[in-house]
């Protein structure tokens, strides 16, 4: 391998999950956004909770922002977010409740929404 | 993995007045234009994961009974754009060649549709990418990046050349352009309302 191609650490994904692929939880989309509470005590995190909670704490954000910031794997960071959904750390947001907001409605929106950026 | 210091990602937050995360995707073969496309209308530094994907047994037939993984790293490049106080749209910009499960369901799952980037110098890249699409069940549109020196072609040409059922919109953009890229999924989320409506 070429040094340097990924300066990931040394570090592999699965060791930080303690070998799970999958989240404790399937409620994780992309776009489910998630939130911290401020309130809940950091001792005993991992190095890598703690580091999804630095970030978390500082207000919501996506699924895939997280990974994206904290440079981990999606599905990677499911696994922590679902970790820490169950030790009540992170809440989570649904994305596009859909029993309130039907799809025709979400669309307008949408193109409102774009329309109103030209 | 240096994932201690939160004020060094420079993460830009949502509003607290957020409920809700619409997904398209922004799908097209390599060098097609998705990352600048994505960048132009992005509120945020462009984002972007990785997954490595396995593949077993892709090579069986080659070397004879010899067990073979494959293992490709899948990179999304993402973006957002806060619509409304209420509303966040999330960008995903994906290479549409690579047939992995997993991701695209990933990919697909929740999303409201995609544009389809095209050059015109290699519309016939676009075959797979439109195939996959067309698998997962997911609407799309079509939007050709226009490269300087690419030759231009009449919608009709195009259209034929890309094998395009009537309904789906063909539109033109410069994917450096926010607001030639903002028609381009404004005609697309336009196509996705008319199909709810029909």
């Amino acid at each position: 391998m070429s040094p340097g191609r990924h300066e990931r650490g040394l570090v592999r994904p699965y060791v930080v999950t303690d070998g799970r692929a999958y989240p404790s939880r399937n409620t994780f989309d992309l776009v489910t956004l998630v939130m911290a509470h401020p309130d809940r005590p950091l001792t005993g995190l991992s190095p890598e909770k703690r580091g999804v909670m630095d970030l978390c704490l500082g207000g919501a954000l996506s699924v895939a922002e997280v990974a994206g910031y904290l440079e981990l794997p999606v599905s990677v960071t499911k696994v922590l977010l679902g970790d820490l959904v169950d030790s009540g750390h992170i809440s989570t947001r649904a994305p596009i409740p859909k029993a309130e907001l039907p799809e025709t409605q979400l669309l307008q929106e949408v193109l409102d929404g774009l329309r109103a950026r030209l | 993995m240096d994932s201690a210091l939160a004020s060094d990602q420079g993460a830009v937050y949502l509003p607290q007045t957020v409920r809700t995360a619409a997904k398209l995707l922004v799908v097209g073969h390599f060098a097609v234009g998705k990352t600048t496309f994505v960048g132009s209308l992005s509120e945020i530094r462009p984002l972007r994961t990785e997954e490595t994907m396995t593949q077993a047994g892709a090579l069986i037939d080659d070397l004879a009974g010899i067990e073979e993984k494959t293992t490709t790293t899948v990179a999304m490049d993402f973006g957002r754009l806060t619509l409304s106080e209420s509303l966040v749209l999330y960008l995903f910009g994906a290479p549409g060649q690579q047939r992995f499960t997993r991701m695209w369901k990933d990919m697909t799952h929740g999303a409201l549709g995609a544009l389809v980037l095209a050059d015109t110098r290699r519309l016939e890249q676009s075959f797979p990418v439109m195939a996959v699409l067309e698998e997962q069940g997911l609407p799309y549109a079509v939007a050709v990046n226009h490269f300087e020196g690419a030759p231009r072609f009449a919608e009709t040409e195009v259209r034929e050349a890309l094998d395009l059922l009537p309904e789906t919109p063909l539109v033109t953009c410069d994917a450096r352009d926010r607001i030639s890229s903002t028609h381009a999924l404004i005609a697309l989320v336009q196509y996705l309302q008319a199909r709810h409506t029909r």
